[in-house]
């Protein structure tokens, strides 16, 4: 399958693109400047590269999120965008399975994570049954403590994937000590080919279906249910 | 590939610089085919203003369904296109990337050129949706954010030679409205009360210094903030329709009399009112009023093309497409791009 995939869901900014045999092309910066202007130009010199047209393509793959929630409406805008305007499905993939699936060989749990400030991450949890990539926990925004210790009770070992593991090594051996597994430069990087393999395993949608998964509401929502309902949101 | 001729290419415009995600199909810079345009108000009155995460969130959700019925109230389809215009600014920045990535996105998908828009100069020419243009001309824009006086001596040159100092007309509206107690978005209900009460109470009126064309509304806007105030703590009750009532006097004898001082000046063939305060019927009123005798022809555009759609927007590129100005593939929204 002819397949583009998109992801700015963090500051690594990712494109893809396969054919029949395989993955062609696949490009990644990893630093922080503006993907808007950026994730174009660097698909249309990756398509071109690879002498696609952007008629030929099957279908187009984006990390929905979470993660900044500008940059994965960048990400969501154009790939659905490009889908709808070329009559192909899109696929919204989770920006943490897109992590977590850079654990391919590791037996045991797999939780991909973000900083989320103040304590808290994004973060799920997943494992390789069988070659597929399942997710065991949903993704969600926690705070790190809380969600160490519901992996302390699993009792396996867990590979922790994040460009902000350094930060949290240590609140993380404290809880898991032994069974804490830490990924490589390599692996804590998120790959747009990632998102293309994945979408072996799921279901297209419908273009127009295609919004960012933010795992939580924005501020001004937070405080305005707060109000109604006279309880704090987190 | 269309074989339209220069002057009747057809484009697809997008405009999401705040809380409305808009699609419309233009032809020829007047012909509009399709004007869909999705308001997001609901969404935002619970907040009393705009939330610009939110916005941004809502233009994610919708805007490929708004070009598509843009482009089916057309009834044309991508092939039929000759180009994709967009909204670079100003306006939110999160709510810009959105309309600027769909156009970035649909125009590489199609191999069509990308034309990219002021913001301004969509209201501003909003008024080709109307009749053809006179230059050397003058173009008064009043919205939430904007209040622009901009002289235009030939066709797509635009010189701001007004701005706001402080508050945007639409945005003192807003702050008296709330002071009134009146729902949001609070300028069409103070235009409504206004047309009820007497402008019989004292407001200041800042004329600035002699001779400039810029305005001021903070010091207006403080005075109706105290005389209601005080109003309350000596426990009288002011009429709030006069309340509007003054306040409006005030906005609009400064704008239409500068926006007179300016025509005069420059000798302008042709005036146009343009931006979402342009709905406001004492405005309009005043404005017809100020130009209904020999001089300057007044254009005041149809009430759906003042408040931010996407064919003033199509409008606006019609120009750009006759001198050929394309945007590369790096285009992005741009908050406080200056007019051009
Ligand atoms: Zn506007």
């Amino acid at each position: 399958m002819k397949i583009l995939a998109i992801d700015t869901s963090s500051h690594v900014m990712g494109t893809a693109v396969s054919s029949e045999n395989g993955i062609l092309a696949e490009y990644i910066t990893n630093f922080k400047k503006n993907h808007s202007l950026r994730l174009m130009p660097a698909v249309h010199q990756m398509m071109k590269e690879v002498d696609m047209a952007p008629e030929e393509l099957d279908a187009v793959a984006a990390a929905k999120g979470p993660g900044s929630y500008t940059g994965v409406r960048i990400g969501v805008t154009t790939a659905k965008t490009m889908a709808w305007s070329l009559g192909i499905p899109v696929y919204g993939i989770s920006s943490l399975m897109q992590l977590a699936a850079g654990g391919t060989w590791f037996p045991g749990l797999i939780c991909p994570f973000a900083d989320a400030r103040r304590g808290r991450v994004y973060t799920g949890l997943y494992r390789f049954r069988n070659g597929i990539l399942t997710t065991e926990r949903s993704d969600r925004v926690t705070s790190l403590d809380d969600w160490l210790e519901k992996l302390n009770e699993t009792e396996k070992p867990v590979l922790f994937l994040s460009r902000d593991s350094k930060q949290h090594e240590s609140a993380i051996r404290d809880t898991l000590g032994e069974r804490a597994v830490f990924g490589g430069d390599a692996e804590n990087r998120p790959r747009p080919s990632d998102l293309i393999s994945l979408t072996a395993q799921m279901e297209p949608q419908p273009p127009h279906s295609l919004v960012p998964e933010y795992a939580q509401m924005a501020e001004a929502e937070k405080k305005w249910y707060a109000a109604e309902e006279g309880r704090t949101y987190e | 590939m269309t074989t339209n001729s220069t002057d009747s290419e057809r484009l697809l415009a997008i405009e999401t610089s705040c809380d409305e995600t808009a699609a419309a199909v233009v032809q020829g810079g007047s012909n509009v085919l399709s004007n869909v345009v999705a308001s997001q108000i609901d969404s935002h009155k619970r907040f009393g203003g705009v939330v610009p995460e939110i916005a941004s969130r809502h233009h994610t959700e919708t805007i490929t369904m708004i070009m598509e019925e843009a482009l089916n109230e057309a009834g044309l389809t991508f092939s039929d296109l000759d180009g994709i215009a967009v909204t670079e600014g100003p306006g939110l920045v999160g709510a810009l990337l959105v309309g600027v990535n769909a156009a970035k996105a649909a125009a590489f998908a199609h191999g069509l050129p990308l034309l990219p828009v002021h913001h301004i100069a969509g209201h501003i020419q909003a008024a080709r949706l109307e009749r053809k243009w006179q230059y050397p001309a003058l173009a008064l824009v009043v919205s939430g954010g904007h209040t622009d006086l901009v002289l235009l001596r030939e066709e797509g040159d635009y010189e701001v030679i007004g701005r706001t100092r402080d508050d945007a007309a639409g945005e003192a509206y807003d702050k008296v409205a709330r002071t009134l107690g009146l729902p949001y978005p609070g300028g069409p209900h103070v235009d409504q009360l206004a047309s009820t009460g007497r402008a019989d109470i004292p407001l200041p009126i800042a004329w600035l210094e002699e001779g400039s064309f810029d305005f001021s509304f903070s010091g207006l806007k403080s005075a109706v903030l105290n005389t209601v105030h005080n109003a309350e703590q000596r426990g009288e009750t002011l009429s709030t329709a006069d309340v509007a009532a003054s306040f409006q006097a005030s906005v609009i004898e400064v704008l239409v009399e500068k926006t007179r001082r300016a025509a005069e000046e420059y000798e302008v063939k042709q005036v146009v009112l343009a931006g979402g305060v342009a709905a406001n019927q004492g405005l309009r009123a005043a404005m017809e009023d100020a130009f209904k005798e020999a001089g300057p022809a007044l254009t005041i555009p149809p009430f759906r093309y003042c408040t931010d759609n996407a064919a003033m927007i199509g409008a606006a590129a019609h120009i750009q497409w006759k001198k050929g100005i394309t945007a590369c593939w790096d285009l992005n929204g741009v908050p406080g791009l200056a007019l051009y």
